[in-house]
């Protein structure tokens, strides 16, 4: 036997073995879908379901703008192409009416569909994994109680070869694991719930985890992360300096996933929106339980990417104090003190002062409300600069709030807001 | 005689100084008042209270539209009917019940309009005409009913949601009807100024917003009460509206 057989019969064997270790991870999961009771439809179940559906926000996803509830067809954009989310209403050939509850479970714990493909991990499997089987049934009745509609999906617009079931088998080799909550026998109750919802249902790090070149991350992770495709920074859950709550009161955190405004901070963007459509449904309890699990979370004083704050403000923080005084301090106020209940404070505000600027330009150049909720049902707003200032005016405006009252941080560049505008450009069409 | 005139310059002191410092409260800020004024600061940025231009187009006049036809294309933007990103953003997170106040505000602002702008190159007399002939009469030869059909028979709108025609730049409406063709704009099922639309030539729709846009403003430009009753010459346009909360504003 010559080197070069050897050395072949060798590769052979390790891609057999490599081959069944991706089927054994990704296709041996034991679940026999075929076998299943129908969808339960006593009205405790249902309502269950669907209150679990609304705080992990399965609709924001599964409804296209202006579409049918639970449809499916909105358009997701990831670094690798665009995905089309699923049809999650009971309708037979477009939908889950021929699922049965095991298929179901079999989707959110196994990340894999009906007819036994690999799911797109936009999906995110890698949270629902962790709920558990009597929650995934809620589920399945309460999406199963919904009316049919017929709706096609495009197919997903994936550049090659990220859609395909064998780029699939090997990101879940890296990066999915299925299984239940992680037992930590010292937490409270309460902190367990919290963690479950936290890390499961609401699936949080979805956004708030740095994902890497491959769109994977430690789904535990909620050090923050810039979210793909969006333009918006999720801000770290554990860093101090960012959005951490270690030192919030209970009830401020509470105030906020449920009013989408608390004392000590607003949720904007994409966060405003998770609380419109998810958090502010959170039961009183549930809050507490959330709340309890985020300050357990030990904190995490990630390196500031930040430069330490240049010792005398520039020419251009100068210049935006005066546009300030114009077009911000109205609400804002003079020494960016706010006004309680209506606008949030600028001086000492973590959102201002975040290293990562992305989300300030949003803000500065987009405008927006906040969430109109059932404890603040009438938001105020912010009014977009975006065709009233031009970039310079926007730099000078935001690294005056960043180095004025007592912040910290460094300026924002004309570039920054260029590169902001260019990037948001098709967002004006 | 001085004596008289003595206390003439304390006295102007007093004055000029109360007129300072009246001059300087006023050009301060408006102080925070916790009312829809406040909550919609961020919709006149660009909207004005009158509606006006903007660098990358025209924004419409909110004040004194009807609530109904403000809610709808509130909705409209919110639910992907209409088109503009920052339009869309502002309204993403917001409720209909949030919406319709925000339309019942704006609905009851009154502000007078400006005279029409001259139009750079008047247009000819003849498209003129016709303008006005499709403006009021229509034309049942080509299925096009009058605007007055459904704007009302001044044009200042009807209540409860269809909109005033008069007061709007000539740009904003041609741009409206050219996206009603193209179909960025859209309106609830059955759409019907998008089927108006698509029977109404280029040549027509210039010429009625040619018309449209030199008209002048009525003093009294609030909406009708009701659509005008249907001339029995005209075709029937049967219009679609999203379920208003808490029943037709």
């Amino acid at each position: 036997m010559t080197v070069l057989r050897r050395a072949l019969l060798a590769l052979a064997v390790l891609t057999l073995v490599g081959a069944a270790a991706l089927w054994h991870l990704n296709f041996n999961d034991g679940v026999d879908v075929s076998a299943s009771a129908p969808p339960g439809t006593d009205a405790a179940t249902v309502q269950r379901g669907a209150y679990l559906a609304r705080v992990g926000n399965c609709l924001a996803c599964h409804t296209a703008r202006g579409g049918v509830a639970a449809a499916g067809g909105r358009a997701i954009a990831t670094p690798f192409g665009t995905v089309y989310t699923s049809n999650l209403t009971p309708d037979a050939d477009t939908g889950i009416g021929h699922w049965s509850a095991a298929a179901f479970w079999r989707a959110l714990h196994h990340g894999r569909s009906a007819d036994g493909r690999l799911l797109n991990p936009v999906f995110p499997y890698t949270h629902t994994t962790l709920l558990t089987r009597a929650d995934s049934d809620a589920l399945f009745a309460y999406f199963s109680s919904l009316p049919p509609q017929r709706q096609h999906v495009a197919a997903h617009e994936l550049r090659w070869p990220y859609g395909t079931q064998a780029a699939l088998a090997v990101w879940r080799a890296l990066y999915f694991r299925p299984g239940g909550l992680a037992a930590d026998a010292a937490a409270s109750d309460s902190v367990k719930r919290g963690a479950y919802l936290v890390q499961g249902v609401a699936h949080c790090s979805a956004c708030h985890a740095r994902r890497d070149a491959l769109g994977g991350a430690d789904w535990r992770d909620l050090s923050g992360g810039p979210i793909p495709g969006l333009g918006w920074y999720a801000p770290s859950l554990v860093a101090p300096h960012e959005a951490g709550v270690g030192d919030w009161p209970d009830a401020e955190i509470a105030r906020l996933l449920q009013s989408g405004a608390s004392r000590l901070g607003v949720a904007s963007g994409p966060m405003a929106e998770v609380v419109f459509q998810g958090t502010q449904y959170l039961t009183a309890a549930d809050l507490a339980d959330v709340a309890a699990y985020l300050k357990a979370l030990p904190p995490h004083d990630a390196p500031r990417t930040a430069l330490p704050a240049p010792p005398a403000r520039t020419r251009l923080a100068t210049a935006g104090e005066k546009l300030y005084g114009q077009k911000c301090a109205a609400c804002h106020g003079e020494q960016g003190e706010g006004v309680p209940g209506a606008y949030p404070p600028l001086a000492g505000n973590r959102a201002v002062t975040l290293s990562h600027t992305q989300n300030l330009l949003q803000v500065m150049l987009h405008g927006g409300f906040g969430p109109a909720t059932a404890t603040r049902p009438r938001p105020f707003g912010m009014p977009p600069f975006i065709l009233e200032l031009n970039d310079a005016e926007i730099a000078s405006v935001l690294s005056h709030i960043r180095t004025a009252w007592g912040n910290r941080a460094p300026e924002v560049s004309p570039l920054d807001v260029l590169q902001m505008r260019q990037a948001s450009s098709t967002g004006l069409r | 005689m001085p004596w008289l005139d003595a206390w003439r310059a304390p006295v102007r002191l007093l004055v000029c100084g109360v007129l300072w410092l009246l001059g300087a409260a006023g050009a301060g800020a408006a102080p925070f008042q916790d009312d829809m004024a406040q909550r919609t600061l961020a919709c006149i940025a660009c909207h004005g209270e009158q509606g006006r231009a903007g660098p990358d187009g025209y924004y419409p006049r909110l004040a004194g539209k009807p609530a109904g036809y403000l809610y709808h294309q509130l909705i409209n933007f919110r639910d992907g009917r209409r088109h503009y990103g920052l339009m869309t953003r502002m309204v993403d997170v917001l409720n209909d019940d949030y919406l319709m106040e925000i339309a019942r505000h704006f609905a009851g602002l009154q502000a007078p309009y400006p005279p029409p702008a001259p139009p750079a190159s008047p247009p000819p007399a003849d498209v003129l005409a016709r303008g006005r002939t499709l403006a009021q009469q229509g034309d049942a030869g080509r299925r096009l009913p009058a605007c007055a059909q459904c704007h009302g028979q001044r044009l200042t709108g009807a209540l409860p949601d269809v909109p005033g025609l008069l007061g709007l730049p000539q740009d904003y409406l041609m741009a409206q009807l050219g996206g009603w063709r193209t179909g960025q704009r859209r309106a609830h099922a059955p759409d019907c100024m998008a089927s108006v639309v698509q029977r109404l030539s280029d040549r027509d729709a210039y010429a009625v917003v040619s018309w449209l846009a030199l008209q002048p403003v009525p003093a009294d430009a609030s909406p009708a009460p009701e659509r005008p009753a249907r001339r029995a010459d005209t075709i029937d346009l049967a219009c679609g509206a999203p379920l208003t909360p808490r029943g037709r504003p």
